[in-house]
C-alpha cells in the first residue's frame, strides 16, 4: 500500500527519530511511505488555543496536501484527533462549506499509526525486538478522540523481548495541554508529579505513547530528576528489531 | 462567524460567578495546601469509584445519556413554550410565577416576598442557583437570616466560607475541620464533639431540627420542572430538603430557566441518569415532588422565581448552548484532573470544574472569566462521564475562540500572544518560510546541556521551570528525507 506520512511539525523540528521509525516501520512491512513536502502543521495548537483563524489556513493546507492519497499515516494522536474532529469545525466557522467537506474526506483517510497497523493494515506482529521494560501511557486524544482503545497494548504485547508492565492511574491525563502547560504551569507541574510517580513506581526503563507532546511533556519532567526512565515513541519501539541494535 | 444577538449577561457586582484572581493564581495558591490535596484526592477518588460502579450496572447507559441530551436539546429549542406551560400550570394549582431577567430582580423578588411574611428568618434547601445570585447575602441586608440546612452547605456557612464542589460544597473540608467549625460556630454544640460522621451529623441535625421546626419561609431551588402539570423535583439524600420543602407555611423556589423539562415521562430518564451520575447511587435517598399548594398540607404559598442571569445569552450561541443540557450531577468535577489538584474555590464561580468552565463564562460574558475557558488540558475525561454527553472540551475549544476574537476587537494593540499565534501561522502555511524556521531553530542547539535544555526565555521559561525541553536535532525529518530520497516528491 502507498501511505503518506504526515510527520507533525513537533516530529518533524524536534523528534526526526520518530518519523524516521514510522518509515523504517512501514517499509518492512512492506507498504511505500511518501513524505509530501509541502506539508507543515495540523494547526492544533492554534485550535486549541483559540486561534481559528490562524489555524485556518494550516487547515487548507493539509488538505491540498493530503487530498490526494488513499491513506494518511501520523504517528500522534491528537494531530489526527485535529484533523478528524476540528478541521471541518475550523472550515465552517469562516464559512467555508467547500473545504469543511473536503476536511471530512482527508480526515475519513487519515490514521493514526495504531490504528492505520491494527486496522487498515490488518497486522499485529510487526516483527519488532525491543528487550526492554517499557509501560504505556494512553495519551487523552488517542484514548477518547480516536478511541484507539488497546490497539497500542496489542501491538506492543507482540515486540520480542519486551517487559510490558501496567500504568497505574494509565488513563488520567500528564498534564500537557498544550498551551496549558505553559498558560497553567502549576497546576501542569501538578498533574506531571502524580503521571511520573505512576511510571516510575512501574520500575520501568521506558515510558511509551503514541504522541511526541506528551512524551515531551513526560519526559521533560523525568529528564529534569534524571529520573533514569526514558520516553521512547511508540514507532520507535515497533520500528526496533534485532538488526537494528 | 457566529453572531450574539446582545443579550444581557449576567451582571456584576452582585452574586458569585467571577473569580478575584484570574484561574492560574488561584491555583498556584490551592495546590500548595497540602490538606486540602489530600482532602480533594481521597474524596474525588471515592465518588468516581462508585460512580463507575453503579454506571457499569445498566446495559443501557449510552442510551439513557443519548435520551438526556435529546431531550434537553429539544426543551432548550421550545424553551419558550414550555416556560410558558410551566408557568400557566404553577398559576392553576394555586402558585405564584415571578420572571427574574437577572440575580439583582430574583433577589429583590425573593426578599419582597419573605418581608411580606414578617419573618426575620429562612431555611434553605441546598440550592447552587441562589448561591450564585448572592441571595443569602441580600436577604441579610434586608435583616433576613438564611439559614442552610444541607450538612455541607452548613458547614460552609458556619465556616464563612464558600462552596468547592456542586454536590459536595464541603468537598474541601475533611472530619477534623468540621469538628472544629462546630465546636466554633454552632451555638449550645456539645464540647466533646468528637469528629465521627455520626457524631458530626447528629450535632447537625440537633442544631437543624430547631430551625425546621421554627421556620415560616423555605427557599430552595429546583433540579426538574414539569411543564405539563407544573410540577416541581428536587432530589437530595439527608431529608433536610423535604423538611424545608413542607414544614414551613411559605415556599420560595428559585430556578434557572433551564431546568424545564416537558413531561413526566422524560423526568424518568434523568431520575436515572443523576444520582449515579452524582452521588454514584441506583436512586438518592430523597425525592420531593409538589404542584402548586395543596390546601391544609404543606406550605400554602408557593413562589416559583425564574432566573435567567445570563441564560438566554448562552442560549443565543449555538456552539455554545449545549451547556445548559447541565443537570448538576459534578461528575465531570469528579474525574477532572485540573479540579482534582485545585478544588473549586480556584475557578472562582459557584460552578466550578469543566461546566463551569464553560458555564460561568457563558452567563458573565467571556471577558470576565476570561482564564476558565484555559482551565482544562482538553483530556476530554468530562465528555465521557456527563450523563446528558455535553462535549465539554468543544465549547472549551469555541470560548477560547470568543475570547480571543473579542480580545482582538478591544484591543488596538494585538496581545504577544496574538503576535507570536499570527506568526506562527504565517510562517506554517509556507513549507520554505516553515523549513527556514527551523534552520533558524537550530540556534536552540547552543542552549544544550547533555542534549537537552534547562533555560528557556520567557513564555517558555514556564515550560522550563520544572522540566527540561529536548533540544533541536542536527537534521529535521524533512532533511533527512530529503538527504535519503533525494528531490521533493513530485506530487508534493
Amino acid at each position: 500500500m502507498r501511505i503518506a506520512l504526515f510527520v507533525t511539525c513537533l516530529a518533524d523540528g524536534l523528534f526526526p527519530q520518530v518519523g524516521q521509525a514510522t518509515v523504517r516501520l512501514l517499509e518492512r512491512l512492506g507498504h511505500e511511505v511518501t513524505f509530501p513536502q509541502a506539508q507543515t502543521c495540523c494547526g492544533q495548537m492554534h485550535t486549541n488555543t483559540g486561534y481559528l483563524r490562524e489555524a485556518l489556513p494550516l487547515v487548507r493546507r493539509y488538505v491540498a496536501v493530503f487530498e490526494d492519497y488513499e491513506v494518511v499515516v501520523v504517528p500522534s494522536g491528537s494531530c489526527t484527533g485535529s484533523v478528524r474532529h476540528q478541521h471541518a469545525m475550523v472550515a465552517r466557522r469562516f464559512g467555508d462549506e467547500a473545504l469543511a467537506r473536503r476536511a471530512e474526506a482527508v480526515a475519513a483517510r487519515t490514521y493514526e499509526l495504531s490504528e492505520l497497523l491494527v486496522d487498515v493494515l490488518g497486522v499485529e506482529d510487526v516483527g519488532a525486538y525491543y528487550p526492554h521494560r517499557v509501560t504505556y501511557h494512553p495519551t487523552c486524544h488517542s484514548l477518547r478522540l480516536l478511541r484507539v482503545g488497546d490497539r497500542p497494548l496489542r501491538l506492543l504485547r507482540q515486540v520480542a523481548g519486551i517487559d510490558l508492565v501496567e500504568l497505574p492511574d494509565a488513563e488520567v491525563c500528564c498534564g500537557f495541554g498544550g498551551t496549558f502547560a505553559v498558560k497553567n504551569a502549576a497546576v501542569s507541574t501538578a498533574m506531571l508529579a502524580d503521571k511520573m510517580r505512576s511510571v516510575l513506581a512501574t520500575g520501568a526503563e521506558v515510558c511509551t505513547a503514541g504522541d511526541s507532546s506528551c512524551l515531551m511533556h513526560i519526559g521533560g519532567g523525568l529528564s529534569r530528576l534524571n529520573a533514569g526512565t526514558a520516553t521512547v515513541h511508540l514507532a520507535e519501539i515497533l520500528a526496533s528489531t534485532q538488526d537494528s541494535r | 462567524m457566529s453572531t450574539f444577538l446582545g443579550m444581557p449577561y449576567a451582571p456584576r457586582g452582585v452574586g458569585h460567578l467571577r473569580g478575584e484572581e484570574p484561574f492560574p493564581v488561584a491555583a498556584r495558591a490551592a495546590l500548595a495546601d497540602t490538606q486540602l490535596r489530600r482532602n480533594l484526592g481521597k474524596a474525588t477518588r471515592t465518588i468516581r469509584a462508585k460512580r463507575a460502579a453503579v454506571v457499569a450496572e445498566l446495559p443501557d447507559w449510552e442510551e439513557l445519556r443519548a435520551a438526556g441530551e435529546a431531550i434537553k436539546q429539544h426543551t432548550l429549542a421550545h424553551l419558550d413554550a414550555y416556560l410558558e406551560q410551566l408557568e400557566s400550570q404553577v398559576t392553576a394549582h394555586g402558585g405564584t410565577v415571578h420572571w427574574a431577567r437577572d440575580a439583582n430582580e430574583a433577589n429583590r423578588i425573593v426578599t419582597g416576598l419573605v418581608r411580606d411574611t414578617g419573618a426575620a428568618e429562612a431555611v434553605k434547601v441546598k440550592s447552587i442557583v441562589t448561591d450564585e445570585i448572592g441571595l443569602n447575602e441580600a436577604l441579610a441586608a434586608a435583616g433576613i437570616t438564611a439559614h442552610e440546612t444541607d450538612l455541607a452547605e452548613l458547614i460552609v456557612q458556619l465556616g464563612h466560607d464558600r462552596p468547592s464542589h456542586i454536590l459536595v460544597p464541603a468537598i474541601h473540608r475533611n472530619r477534623a475541620e468540621i469538628r472544629e467549625i462546630f465546636l466554633r460556630e454552632m451555638p449550645g454544640v456539645d464540647p466533646g464533639l468528637t469528629d465521627t460522621p455520626a457524631a458530626l451529623t447528629e450535632a447537625a441535625r440537633l442544631h437543624l431540627r430547631r430551625r425546621f421546626l421554627s421556620a415560616r419561609v423555605g427557599i430552595s431551588g429546583a433540579n426538574f420542572a414539569i411543564a405539563e402539570t407544573g410540577t416541581l423535583c428536587v432530589v437530595e439524600s439527608e431529608g433536610n430538603g423535604r423538611m424545608c420543602l413542607t414544614l414551613p407555611d411559605t415556599l420560595i423556589t428559585v430556578m434557572g430557566i433551564e431546568k424545564v423539562i416537558p413531561s413526566w415521562r422524560d423526568l424518568e430518564v434523568f431520575l436515572q441518569l443523576l444520582p449515579r451520575s452524582s452521588t454514584g447511587e441506583r436512586m438518592n435517598p430523597y425525592t420531593s415532588m409538589w404542584t402548586g399548594v395543596t390546601p391544609g398540607d404543606g406550605p400554602q404559598r408557593f413562589h416559583l422565581v425564574l432566573l435567567d442571569n445570563g441564560r438566554t445569552a448562552a442560549l443565543a450561541d449555538p456552539a455554545g448552548r449545549p451547556a445548559l443540557h447541565c443537570i448538576r450531577c459534578s461528575a465531570c468535577l469528579n474525574v477532572c484532573p485540573v479540579y482534582e489538584r485545585t478544588g473549586g474555590h480556584a475557578y472562582g464561580s459557584v460552578y466550578p470544574g469543566p461546566i463551569g468552565a464553560v458555564l460561568s463564562p457563558q452567563l458573565t460574558g467571556v471577558e470576565d472569566n476570561a482564564s476558565l475557558p484555559y482551565a482544562s488540558t482538553l483530556c476530554g475525561a468530562c465528555y465521557d462521564v456527563c450523563p446528558v454527553r455535553i462535549d465539554i472540551p468543544s465549547i472549551l475549544v469555541h470560548l477560547r475562540a470568543r475570547h480571543v476574537e473579542e480580545a482582538a476587537q478591544a484591543r488596538r494593540v494585538p496581545s504577544a500572544e496574538a503576535v507570536a499565534m499570527a506568526a506562527a501561522s504565517w510562517v506554517m502555511a509556507s513549507p520554505a518560510r516553515y523549513a527556514a524556521a527551523q534552520r533558524a531553530g537550530r540556534a536552540g542547539r547552543g542552549l544544550r546541556r547533555g542534549g537537552r535544555i534547562v533555560r528557556l526565555p520567557p513564555p517558555l521559561s514556564a515550560w522550563t521551570a520544572a522540566r527540561d525541553a529536548p533540544a533541536p536535532p542536527a537534521r529535521t525529518f524533512r532533511e533527512w528525507w530529503r538527504q535519503e530520497h533525494g528531490d521533493p516528491d513530485a506530487r508534493g
